[in-house]
């Protein structure tokens, strides 16, 4: 039976009625989850940054005003920004300098070997970051095997333990599988006839990576930089630990001032700030990025 | 006197204790349209690589106009490369991928832009210099792969398969513009395909090869007429290739006892193969009068087969089933199968091929 000619538009219409439902089933506990978890705490530390702290350490929710964002621009709070974001920026340049000519070696070895070098990048992941955090407490401590060493070699002893460096080195660590994998992905995917193309158009080996093989995997070098940098910007455990809270930086600020100081306004005005930074530093990166891939 | 334009000595290349490239001599004239043909893996890819330098010999010595380049890096040596994939810079335009290899060599800016657009006009492409490599079809990728490696005036251009990627259509409008722009330009050129018909076509002179080894070198006609061996009469277009005993230099037998007429070089009763191709017999009625000096055997027809434009017949003979192509016009007289015929040709078509 023929249908009439009207009846088409309709069931098109249902039929794309019917998918967009699909899609919103499937997207649920996804949606959900963000809501609860992740916009619906956001929004109270918005509402909290507004808020005022009673002379108790309570936060009131009447009386709303700026007085934390005005504290942000205070010298010391602005330093504390400062030496985090400059520890972030560092850690992300090594991260991507160690990790660049590994996920290259990687990237161009035979699949058997590949899949070795890949499941070690992951295998301190099998184990726990605060137990691997301690583990460097031991090794950069002033009788540990660095020290120990310095020391069999007729040296001085070598106290890395709760400076800057002891946190640099941690974070590096830390961080670096999150540089190596995205930069892995992106030369795996390298047409290498393009760096033959380079080189047979006189360019020379040097020329060839600086013209070819870095521009096209530019993704993976800014996937990896905010995997690295954003992580690193607000890290908390690794200089509590290895920093032993001789320098203060965002994270344990922030933290300060839940637990410590208990000024939850500041506090949340604080993680509002660095999630700006954050932004501004991502959208930056993405834009100069683009441009020139 | 002129030296070749890219000569092989004992060229060999080993990957681990695999031989991709065996003990290769090869001379290619100056301004000659050379092509590597063979079966994928076959050896003609590496060959060229070798001579581009992306890949390194393990024995033996290359030349490029008399000057020693086995080993030398493929960004110093005088020759450009047409990828199979064509290899375009996906974040570069099409302006700025033709100009690299002029920038790349210090050219002067004005004369970079000059070469760059007479390098486009001359693919057609003149109007498409801002667009992105991805936004072309494959014709006009292709076309532009050519120019970005013609605009350096390369001593030698090198085409890998370059247009195995297009269709038929495309594909044929193509070699004859290659052929064209080559007898143009006049620069040599090396031309790796697998496509025996690009091959004959174009070529001045054809290559052929098998398992790392250069079996053949000739003119079309002669790789097409006088095959050397049985691997080239079989790979080169469609051949008939029946068992036989040589009876001395004029003549061979076959199976059946049927004694032909063909030039043989090999000692006489020694097995080889007699080999020819299918339009080169003729198919006739067993009472059909038959000119004097043509081979022939008797058969009987088995099918035949419609093709548009000609008919094929595979006849059972006592020599083994034989394959006919015939023209489809009229005056050519149809044989149906079950029918006794007669197949004749002339000697001159017979080519004997030792195993």
């Amino acid at each position: 039976m023929a249908l009439p000619e009207t009846a088409a538009p309709e069931l098109e219409l249902d039929s794309r009625r019917a998918e967009s439902r699909r899609g919103f089933l499937i997207g649920l506990p996804a949606w959900a989850y963000l809501t609860i978890f992740f916009a619906l705490p956001l929004v109270i530390v918005l509402v909290y940054s507004f808020a005022t702290r009673s002379s108790t350490g309570r936060t009131q929710l009447t009386g709303w005003n700026l007085d934390s964002y005005r504290r942000l621009v205070d010298p010391f709070v602005f330093e504390v920004f400062q030496r985090s974001f400059f520890l972030a920026l560092t850690t992300t340049l090594i991260c991507l300098l160690v990790s660049y000519p590994f996920a290259y070696y990687i990237a161009t070895r035979g699949a058997r070997l590949r899949n070795i070098l890949l499941v070690m990048v992951m295998i301190p992941f099998w184990s726990n970051f605060l137990v691997r955090t301690y583990a460097w407490k031991v090794l950069l401590g002033s009788d540990g095997p660095i020290s120990q060493l310095s020391q069999a070699l007729g040296g001085e002893p070598i106290r890395l333990l709760f400076t800057n460096t002891a946190v640099l080195i941690g974070l590096v660590y830390g961080f670096l599988p999150f540089m190596v994998l995205p930069l892995y992905a992106a030369l795996e995917r390298m047409d290498w006839s393009l760096v033959e193309a380079a080189r047979d158009l006189y360019a020379d080996g040097w020329t060839a990576f600086r013209k070819v093989t870095w521009p096209l995997s530019r993704p993976g070098v800014i996937a990896g930089s905010i995997l690295v940098f954003v992580p690193a910007l607000g890290a908390y455990v690794t200089p509590a630990i290895l920093g032993g809270a001789r320098t203060t930086l965002v994270g344990d600020y922030i933290v300060d001032q839940f637990l410590a100081a208990r000024n939850q306004p500041f506090g949340s005005a604080l993680s509002m700030g660095i999630m700006l930074v954050l932004l501004a530093a991502t959208v930056i990166y993405f834009r100069s990025g683009a441009k020139e891939v | 006197m002129r030296k070749a334009a890219v000569e092989l000595a004992g060229v060999s290349k080993a990957f681990g204790d695999v031989y991709a490239v065996r003990d290769m001599d090869l001379a290619i004239a100056d301004g000659e349209f050379f092509s590597l043909l063979g079966p994928s893996g076959c050896g003609k890819t590496t060959t060229l690589r070798m001579v581009a330098g992306f890949e390194f010999p393990t024995a033996g010595a290359l030349w490029i106009h008399g000057v020693e380049m086995g080993l030398e890096p493929a960004n110093r040596r005088p020759v450009n490369t047409v990828f199979q994939s064509y290899a375009l810079f996906p974040h570069m335009n099409v302006e700025e991928n033709v100009a690299f290899g002029l920038r790349m060599k210090k050219v002067g800016a004005t004369e970079t832009a000059e070469r760059v657009k007479r390098a486009l006009d001359m693919v057609q492409l003149g109007h498409r210099a801002d667009a992105s490599p991805t936004q072309l079809s494959g014709g006009q990728q292709q076309r532009v792969a050519l120019a970005r490696a013609l605009v350096n005036e390369p001593e030698v251009l090198l085409l890998d398969e370059p247009l195995g990627a297009l269709d038929l259509k495309l594909r044929q409008a193509m070699q004859v513009e290659l052929k064209v722009l080559q007898e143009r330009v006049g620069i040599t050129f090396v031309y790796v395909t697998h496509d025996q018909e690009e091959a004959l076509t174009m070529s001045d002179r054809i290559g052929v090869m098998n398992e790392g080894r250069l079996l053949q070198i000739g003119r079309p006609e002669e790789i097409y007429e006088r095959p050397a061996s049985r691997f080239v009469a079989d790979f080169i277009g469609e051949i008939n290739l029946l068992p036989a005993t040589v009876v001395d230099h004029y003549s061979v037998r076959l199976l059946g006892g049927q004694v032909v007429r063909g030039s043989t070089g090999a000692e006489p009763g020694s097995e080889v193969t007699m080999a020819v191709r299918p339009e080169r017999l003729e198919l006739f009625g067993s009472n059909e009068h038959i000119a004097d000096g043509l081979n022939q055997i008797r058969g009987t027809v088995v099918r035949r087969t419609y093709y548009g434009d000609v008919f094929y017949y595979d006849v059972d003979t006592p020599a083994g089933v034989v394959e006919v192509k015939e023209e489809n016009r009229p005056g050519v007289d149809l044989h149906e199968a079950g029918e006794s015929t007669v197949v004749a040709w002339d000697p001159s078509a017979t080519t004997v091929v030792e195993d």
